[in-house]
């Protein structure tokens, strides 16, 4: 009981593991496309919870500003997943996952 | 300042932000998910704020829950049809994704059980207010700016996700 009062790196990495691992499920698992852009944005934050952990552990920065970066790419990358989606959208008049299966054989 | 009842506000807050991961992954209204993200991203800037990084915590308020949701929002206001409620909410490959998802699970804990103490304890308190100004040495600074470069290609990433983006989305191009 000891140990888990006293909160360590490893307290946070455990925590960031686990929203990766909640993320991964909800990209595999969700059938609509939005709440899988969503889930990957899940799986970014657990990247940057654990790199201010790291950077809080070797006591730099190096860590805080590269997690600036990626929130600057989770940017980045959900305006373009969403544009893309709109055009699916407009195509298909549908979000589900299931029905993108032109190229199946 | 010394920190108080830290583990507490770890927990209360490690709660919040696992709660509001599992409502968004498993409700079927993609509003509701949109709001638990948005709840997560909160909790996490406190848990930030706990790790002695204010800076980070005021971008990812700004940024990521008063930005990216915010678009999120406007494009599930835009694609949300009331079909798309009423469905089922889990694709057909659903079976492989959770044994994929066991896996990865199973070798997270493999790997926080076997090494456990190559984690050292943290470093001393560091200090958070001129934390601001650190960062802007390391983005800007004349003889201490590593990352300058990185950020003018941040720059063009983001100049270029904005003319995709807008292209994507057009009607007639």
């Amino acid at each position: 009981m000891e140990s888990m009062l006293h909160i360590t790196t490893l307290h946070y990495l455990i925590l960031g593991a686990a929203l990766f691992l909640l993320g991964v499920i909800g990209v595999l698992t969700r059938r609509n496309v939005v709440i899988v852009l969503m889930s990957i944005e899940l799986i970014l934050n657990a990247v940057n919870l654990n790199l201010v952990a790291f950077s809080r552990m070797w006591g730099g920065l190096h860590g805080q500003v590269f997690a600036i970066f990626v929130i600057t790419d989770a940017a980045a990358e959900a305006a373009v997943g969403l544009g893309i989606l709109i055009a699916f959208f407009r195509n298909k008049e549908t979000v589900n996952v299931d029905e993108v299966n032109l190229l199946k054989w | 300042m010394a920190p108080v009842a830290t583990p507490f506000f770890f927990y209360l807050l490690s709660g919040i932000m696992l709660i509001g991961g599992i409502l968004v992954i498993t409700r079927k209204n993609p509003v509701h998910s949109a709001l638990a993200l948005i709840v997560t991203l909160l909790a996490q800037a406190s848990i930030y704020l706990m790790l002695y990084a204010p800076f980070v915590a005021g971008v990812q308020i700004i940024l990521y829950a008063g930005g990216i949701m915010v678009l999120f929002l406007f494009v599930i206001m835009l694609v949300s049809i009331d079909r798309s409620v009423r469905e089922r909410q889990f694709n057909s490959q659903w079976v492989v994704g959770i044994i994929a998802a066991t896996a990865l699970g199973g070798l997270f804990v493999t790997v926080f059980i076997k090494g456990k103490e190559i984690f050292p304890e943290h470093a001393l308190p560091m200090v958070e207010n001129d934390n601001t100004q650190k960062i802007a040495d390391l983005l800007y600074g004349a003889h201490t700016g590593q990352y300058m470069f990185a950020f003018e290609i941040a720059s063009l990433l983001l100049l270029v996700a904005i003319i995709g983006a807008v292209v994507m989305a057009k009607k007639r191009i």
